[in-house]
């Protein structure tokens, strides 16, 4: 009797695992975070349109992802296609993981570079060859109160710099201590970078050999940041220690707010309803006149290794199709990178969406090196130091140039060997 | 040792030994003296020998330091204040005046088996500055807003705090454990002879538990020197790295930045301190017992 049920048991367990013979080629596509839970109502379309495939999504946590990534490219088990983070581009590029796409997009019908906002596109674009295609975009700019502003005299958000003191000032005074003009979180590099992006000096000299942090365009960036702080415009906070951005945002502790398109939603749903007609979004002011920002945002790459290169292609083409973006975008909230998907009117209509589609106009994208990351947090350290009042911006950025040079040590070995990362 | 006999019974031991230990901490030691990063992973020849320069260049870093004076600040407050609880508590449980003693007993050990992201979360509003219970409470009694997780002063208060709370349970059950093992008898001849309570305690249960304070001690301490998990969900490190522990450095040069070789280095280093600070316990308290 125990036998026969064991042989039961084993050949369920068997026939659980192996995979359905269904006669479809398979393609492996992993997507991150919530994209990786919505995608798959955007699939049985493109499965009906190629009735000899299937697509096999993978859902991978954000927090997770880079860590598995590697492992599977160690391992030999990446996917066909998959969603990567535009910062992450640089790195697998340069472990030589992606396949290029140059001659594809030439080729293809569906996805014309014309069409994409020039700053995304570049992000994508790695030692001269493309190695992905922007698939939803993300940039920062100006959350703000309108109420509050206009309490305080101003009707319009601002275009400059100087402007944009004068409000937070004001703003600061009648908050009488109640009141902060802005909040910039001190672990989160994006409004530095953004500020530093729109001096128009390279970060790093070189390709990305050399730091440039001492850079007046730098310093002048670093000095406009942490004068916030100096002034009382800002609050000397970490994102850890504030509770609840948007019921403080709700209750006006602060009238400014840095961040990216999926705080949209997000501010719709968990400010109250009286509140919702007083909050605008606007492009990031820069020193004089509408300024420079992020070019964030996800890709679909397709990996050298994929055993379904065709099929992945077509998966990347029909994923990029302006039509499934705007679908997408209704999903998640996520912001496309096409020109002729923001003419639509699902888009266009969105007030708050509009300062986004400016913006877009006008993103640079961060130094492509590996490296980029931890250089990252090595400036936004160097941030916190001189707002906490540790160090000052010419010795701080001094010091910063010498750490950013030690870690690019390898890519200045790797080209002197012809090896460029 | 001439028994070939022997060396049957102990191979599986040995063989188990040799391979989760022995070899990572040889691979591990190798590996340290390389430069193995994200361009090693893509092409094998852009792998370096560079010997002990891992190790010249993480004693260089001025934040490695930093995370090992943090360590050791965590060290030495947390170790007693967390055994000293731990005792204090396993004193008033065993006490024949305390009431409910399971139920006591059981909600002192729950923060042990609590999970620490879901703590942290609570943790972090009762000592958030504004709306905290704590800087409330304080405040009734007239001392004004400490800002706990963003002063670089107390975020590492803080952490012990939390530590400490988190992990006292435990050693908490051992002691209440070795103190029921302590016969009566001893506690009856020192009330016949007319010693105080204090007098049983420094005479008594001390010297009895002496053993099982020792063993607590060890594993306390090098448990404490691996901080990890607290500053990475309460703080990430900062505000201005106050938090960096050596184990939190090492984590972010290898698993954030993918920096295998430097990674390998403070992961020995570490190794080393540890075992040469159980090292020096166990020699103190042969010392003391002699």
């Amino acid at each position: 009797m125990m036998p026969r049920l064991l042989l039961i048991a084993a050949w369920l367990l068997v026939s659980a695992c192996a995979p359905q013979p269904s006669g479809r080629e398979v393609v492996r596509f992993w997507a991150m975070g919530r994209e990786g839970e919505v995608v798959r109502e955007l699939l049985p379309e493109f499965e009906r349109r190629h009735p000899g495939l299937r697509v096999e999504v993978q859902q991978i946590p954000w927090s997770a992802a880079h860590e598995k990534l590697l492992t599977a490219f160690a391992g030999g088990t990446l996917p066909d296609v998959c969603q990567l983070g535009n910062t992450w581009l640089p790195e697998f590029a340069a472990l030589d993981a992606l396949a290029p796409l140059d001659a594809r997009v030439a080729a293809s019908g569906v996805i014309s570079r014309e069409d994409y906002f020039p700053g995304i596109w570049n992000t994508n674009v790695v030692s001269g060859q493309l190695r992905g295609v922007p698939w939803y975009v993300d940039t920062r700019l100006l959350f703000y109160r309108r109420d509050i502003l206009r309490a305080a005299g101003f009707e319009t958000p601002p275009a400059t710099w100087p402007e944009w003191q004068a409000m937070l000032a004001a703003i600061t005074r009648q908050g009488q201590g109640e009141r902060y003009g802005i909040l910039l979180p001190l672990n989160e590099p994006e409004p530095l970078i953004a500020l530093a992006l729109q001096q128009g000096e390279p970060l790093l000299r070189e390709e990305g050999r050399w730091g440039g942090f001492s850079s007046e365009g730098f310093r002048r960036a670093l000095r406009f940041y942490t004068a916030m702080f100096e002034n009382g415009w800002a609050p000397r906070l970490a994102g850890a220690q504030i509770s609840n951005v948007w019921d403080e945002f709700g209750r006006g502790r602060f009238a400014f707010y840095i961040s990216g398109p999926w705080n949209i939603g997000e501010f719709k749903r968990r400010l109250p309803a009286e509140r919702q007609d007083d909050w605008m979004t606007a492009p990031l002011p820069g020193p004089d006149g509408p300024g420079a920002s992020t070019a964030g945002g996800s890709s679909l790459v397709v990996f050298r290794s994929a055993r379904q290169r065709e099929a992945a292609w077509r998966l990347v083409e029909y994923l990029s199709e302006p039509e499934v973006q705007l679908r997408f975008h209704a999903l998640t909230g996520n912001l496309p990178p096409r020109r002729s998907a923001w003419q639509d009117e699902r888009l266009a209509a969105d007030p708050h969406a509009r300062a986004f589609r400016d913006q877009l106009e006008r993103v640079r994208p961060a130094p492509k090196v590996p490296e980029w990351e931890r250089i990252v947090s090595e400036m936004q350290h160097l941030a916190e130091e001189v707002v906490r009042g540790r160090t000052d911006v010419e010795a701080g950025t001094r010091a910063l140039d010498r750490k950013v040079d030690a870690i690019l040590e390898k890519r200045r070995w790797l080209a002197a060997r012809g090896r460029a990362g | 040792m001439s028994h070939p006999a022997a060396w049957v019974f102990i191979a599986p031991a040995l063989g188990v030994i040799g391979v989760f230990f022995l070899l990572p901490v040889a691979a591990g030691f190798a590996l340290s003296l390389t430069d193995f990063d994200i361009y090693a992973l893509a092409d094998f020849r852009n792998l370096r020998f560079v010997g002990l320069d891992n190790y010249v260049r993480m004693l260089e870093t001025p934040l490695f330091w930093q995370a090992l004076g943090n360590t050791l600040y965590f060290v030495i407050v947390g170790v007693p204040l967390s055994i000293g609880l731990s005792l204090a508590t396993a004193l008033l449980l065993h006490s024949r005046l305390a009431l409910f003693r399971p139920f006591f007993r059981t909600a002192l050990f729950a923060p042990v088996v609590t999970t620490i992201v879901a703590v942290a979360v609570i943790w972090r509003y009762l000592f958030h500055t504004r709306y905290g219970v704590v800087n409330h409470a304080l405040e009734a009694i007239g001392i004004g807003p400490i800002d706990w997780l963003g002063d670089p002063l107390w975020a590492m208060p803080t952490i012990i705090l939390l530590a400490v709370w988190k992990n006292f349970g435990y050693n908490m059950v051992i002691f209440l454990a070795a103190l029921q093992a302590i016969p009566e008898t001893l506690y009856e001849a020192a009330r016949i002879d007319g010693a105080s309570w204090w007098r049983q305690i420094v005479h008594i249960t001390l010297p009895m538990l002496g053993p099982t304070l020792l063993m607590v001690g060890i594993l306390t301490t090098s448990g404490y020197f691996q901080l990890f998990a607290e500053p990475y969900v309460m703080t990430q490190g900062g505000p201005l790295r106050s938090t960096v522990s050596v184990l939190y450095f090492m984590y972010e040069e290898g698993f954030k930045w993918w920096n295998f070789g430097a990674a390998s280095a403070v992961a020995l280093m570490l190794f080393g301190l540890v075992f040469a600070v159980t090292w020096l316990l166990m020699r103190l308290s042969r010392r003391v017992a002699a």
